[in-house]
């Protein structure tokens, strides 16, 4: 288990160095320099030398390698420098949009498992019956919509036919993140029901079920007590991984819902070419799916009796 | 659970395969129309979807209209029937894009292994480790808008499943004996790799592929409602929902028709991966 952890930190070094100079050479690519970003914003024309005086200050005239060299040490203090629509520090600004995003990412994961890991256990459960074929239709169904065509059904629904909660959020609170939650949790539910789904059936193909059916034990006792402990590792782990695709897909969501989060704050940075924003997102987003996947990795670890014991897997 | 007696699995699963057969033909005419509708949607569309019409602006769905129209008074309906080009053809191109290079890439890291393998697998390492949607958004931020660029975007953050799946499926082909044998004939790697190693891994590609298609289309669609995908003249129907927005409110019919249209083409895509994936292998339809 030691050799693995070790072995899973170590990995994470040139993962961070590629999210960290994939990040930074994305935006040196996406056209001009910071110098002529800056120009353009501005609208005032500066003349070649100012221009030129302006690069060699910021470090633009260096090799490509030596100027990430730089900005990582700017990176690692917490600075990625000024957006260019507002001129606020963009990490700063990063930082005091992310509560509501986590927030939303919370509740949209909690109403995931209130709904599917029911489901999906009953779904496995009822195998091949007509309850297991709804809720595979009904999961169905959420794989294949769109989160923007849900956010914009429930808003047309529940917002303005019925007019029971705002159409947009003007703060955080219960009645503007109903929508944003339920759309989030729609489309993870989907996915997450099917794996519940499998892993329970999973569990229950194994032989020590038919074991305990045959020295009398209630099937709901090897449920509860055996089934379902089992499975709870792959089921937990699953939803973790989950977490890193809702991170990302909240952006189109939040837009809708004009949600004051980091997805919006994307894209709206994206709307307005403020690359220093956008580069903010970028690696912030990277970085904290990233650590949810270590914790994520390690927790297994710790949670599976077979590898915490000394058995070697993975 | 399993008192049935074997030879009765067995011959559930031949009843259920040719069950699968069916329905997989069935799901595939209905793609094949709807492909077909794409590809003729020119001669289909009963307005000239670019047509602006102020004095018929936002008539609600009715026998003229069957979707409504616009705010310039575009038909829907003929928009939608447009709109599919764009947004079936470029998840296509985009899949297949994809499929092609992460084979490529994954056979040749699982057969040649050594340095190339991990230096390639370290990099699909990091391209997994950025959530998808937000590499996605990056991209299609520094590239600008259009379709291209989406799929661009789309495909720099998908390719490395497909390497992953064709490089551990080479890695379990590489050491059989048949492979040995074709080396000892005195194959080329290229001739192995070709005519030994890709039909067999063909099949598990295939049905990743077919599954992708409406996750792709969902994705391309969801980047041009940000405006990163197809501009607004061109008919989208992810744009197309984006630029109706504001309009949800009185004329909900301007967003909610092209999302109709997503929503049944991911369907149908999806029901014929799905019905694929259990013809290619029971064991998965009983699994779910």
């Amino acid at each position: 288990m030691k050799k693995y952890m070790i072995k899973r930190l170590l990995l994470l070094i040139p993962i961070l160095f590629g999210i960290t100079f994939l990040s930074f050479a994305m935006m040196r690519v996406a056209g001009s320099d910071a110098v002529l970003q800056r120009v353009d914003a501005s609208g005032v024309m500066l003349s070649e030398e100012v221009i030129q005086e302006q690069r060699e200050e910021l470090g633009l005239d260096k090799p490509f390698l030596v100027q990430y060299g730089n900005w990582l040490v700017r990176f690692l203090q917490g600075d990625l420098g000024e957006s260019y629509i507002s001129g606020n520090d963009v990490f700063d600004e990063f930082v005091s949009k992310l509560p509501a995003t986590l927030l939303l990412t919370l509740t949209s994961i909690l109403l995931t498992v209130v709904i599917s890991i029911p489901l999906g256990i009953l779904s496995a459960v009822k195998q091949n019956r007509f309850t297991d074929y709804l809720i595979r239709v009904c999961s169905f169904i959420g794989n294949s919509l769109p989160n923007f065509f849900v956010a914009l059904v429930l808003m047309y629904v529940f917002a303005i036919r019925l007019g029971a909660f705002p159409v947009i959020s003007e703060n955080l609170s219960i009645e503007s993140a109903a929508l944003p939650t339920l759309t989030l949790a729609i489309a993870m539910s989907a996915k997450y029901l099917r794996q519940v789904r499998a892993a329970v059936l999973e569990e229950l193909s194994k032989p020590y079920v038919v074991g305990a059916k045959a020295r009398g034990i209630r099937f709901s006792v090897t449920l509860w007590k055996s089934v379902l402990r089992a499975s709870f590792v792959t089921i937990f782990t699953l939803l973790a991984m989950s977490i890193g695709s809702l991170l990302g897909g909240t952006a189109i969501v939040e837009s809708i819902f004009m949600w004051d989060g980091v997805g919006k704050l994307a894209v709206d940075a994206i709307n307005m070419r403020d690359y220093p924003m956008i580069q903010a997102y970028v690696v912030w987003m990277a970085l904290i799916y990233v650590v949810v996947n270590l914790i994520t990795d390690l927790s297994y670890c710790f949670l599976d009796p077979r590898i915490r014991l000394g058995g070697e897997k993975v | 659970m399993s008192e049935k007696t074997a030879s009765v699995t067995v011959r559930r699963q031949i009843v259920r395969k040719d069950h699968t057969k069916g329905k997989m033909i069935f799901f595939g005419v209905l793609v094949l129309l709807l492909l077909l509708m794409t590809i003729f949607a020119e001669y289909i569309c009963p307005y000239d979807p670019n047509q602006q019409n102020l004095d018929q602006a936002l008539q609600s769905p009715g026998f003229a209209h069957p979707f409504g129209t616009d705010r310039y008074g575009r038909d829907m309906l003929s928009r939608v029937i447009i709109g599919s080009q764009t947004s079936i053809f470029s998840a296509l191109v985009l899949v297949a894009i994809i499929t092609v290079v992460g084979t490529v890439i994954g056979m040749i890291c699982g057969y040649a292994g050594g340095v190339i393998d991990s230096v390639v697998m370290r990099i699909s390492d990091i391209c997994l480790a950025f959530p998808g949607l937000v590499f996605a958004l990056a991209i299609a931020a520094i590239l600008n808008g259009g379709v291209q660029n989406a799929v661009i975007a789309l495909a720099a953050i998908s390719w490395p499943k497909y390497s992953r799946i064709a490089r551990s499926q080479t890695l379990s082909v590489k050491n059989t004996e048949y492979i040995a044998a074709a080396r000892l004939a005195g194959s080329g790697s290229f001739g192995i790799v070709v005519r030994h190693v890709l039909p067999n891994i063909v099949g598990s590609i295939l049905v990743t592929a077919m599954l992708d298609i409406g996750t792709m289309m969902m994705e391309i669609a969801g980047l041009s409602f940000l405006g990163l995908g197809a501009q607004p003249p061109t008919a989208e129907w992810g744009s197309m929902m984006s630029g109706g927005r504001s309009m949800l409110q009185t004329y909900p019919w301007v967003v909610l028709t092209p999302g109709l249209a997503i929503f049944i083409s991911v369907v149908l895509f999806n029901l014929l991966g799905d019905t694929i994936r259990d013809y290619m292998d029971p064991r998965n339809s009983r699994r779910g």
